[in-house]
């Protein structure tokens, strides 16, 4: 006997609001980027437990498109902060909003 | 209480503090160090759980392969430190409701019905069980996700080749 599932889901939420927060409070582009990896993160663990609880495979199934789908986030996420780093100088996002207004108008 | 379950806890909360770490940190490479102890965790939870194949490829691809394309672009961008407050006041409050308003309504969630508080039997799906369940049902959606993932890695490319023509010649980008 392992723990009850609402344990593993209180585990997750606790996961999910903690990448929310990242996301939310921090003024990086790549520290929201993390925020979102630790969200995706916590959505898998639920899958995993809903798994376990229901003895079917699909919630394991899904948690590999997941990793699949941070693994791209990730790829083309960082590749457009490198491109607005090096167009406006910074990775704050409120800087780079209005960097990318100014080249637009140029 | 068996020693599954008191392993359960301790990584749980092993994952929670390294998390919280890695949010609150200013240093970014100390975030991601952090991070991966905290993806190392999950990955222990997966097991523990009963998907041993997913514990691996946690580790393979979030602890190694996306952390460490995180901290080369931490590395590669060289940042300077952001003036000001850490958390500026005007984003800390709202993120904190936020985040506390998700945390209560996915526990009131939990709490409408008195399932799921018994404890889980043990189980392990094997790898080659998963694998057979997975290319039976969902081959459809995995090549899905190959052909994302290859149009991620083309876009990946055409953002950097971009980034670097603007820098290379900025007359042209204007």
């Amino acid at each position: 006997m392992i723990v009850p599932f609402n344990h593993v889901l209180i585990v997750s939420s606790l996961l999910f609001a903690l990448g929310l927060f990242a996301t939310l409070a921090r003024r990086n582009l790549i520290m929201m980027l993390l925020g979102i990896e630790i969200m995706l993160n916590a959505g898998a663990l639920a899958f995993v437990g809903a798994s376990l609880n229901w003895r079917q495979m699909e919630g394991q199934a899904v948690v590999i498109f997941v990793l699949a789908i941070a693994a791209t986030e990730v790829a083309v996420g960082l590749a457009a902060i490198v491109g607005i780093y090096r167009h406006g100088g910074s990775i704050d996002p409120a800087v780079a909003m209005t960097a990318d207004r100014e080249g637009g108008a140029a | 209480m068996s020693i599954l379950t008191i392993l359960f806890y301790a990584i749980a909360l092993l994952i929670l503090a390294a998390t919280a770490m890695a949010v609150t940190r200013r240093n970014m490479v100390h975030a991601v160090l952090y991070l991966v102890l905290s993806f190392f965790g999950t990955a222990m939870l997966f097991y523990l759980l009963g998907a041993p194949f997913l514990a691996a490829l946690e580790i393979i691809i979030y602890a190694g392969a996306i952390m460490v394309l995180f901290l080369f672009m931490i590395m590669m961008l060289r940042l300077k430190k952001p003036p000001g407050m850490f958390f500026p006041a005007a984003q800390l409050l709202p993120a904190v409701l936020i985040s506390a308003g998700f945390l209560v309504v996915s526990t009131a969630l939990m709490g409408r019905t008195s399932a799921g508080w018994d404890a889980m039997a043990a189980a392990q799906a094997d790898p080659t069980a998963f694998g057979i369940y997975l290319f039976q049902n969902h081959w459809l959606a995995v090549e899905i996700a190959s052909m994302l993932l290859l149009v991620a890695l083309v876009g990946a490319y055409l953002l950097g080749l971009r980034a670097r023509r603007t820098t290379a010649d900025p007359e042209e980008a204007s």
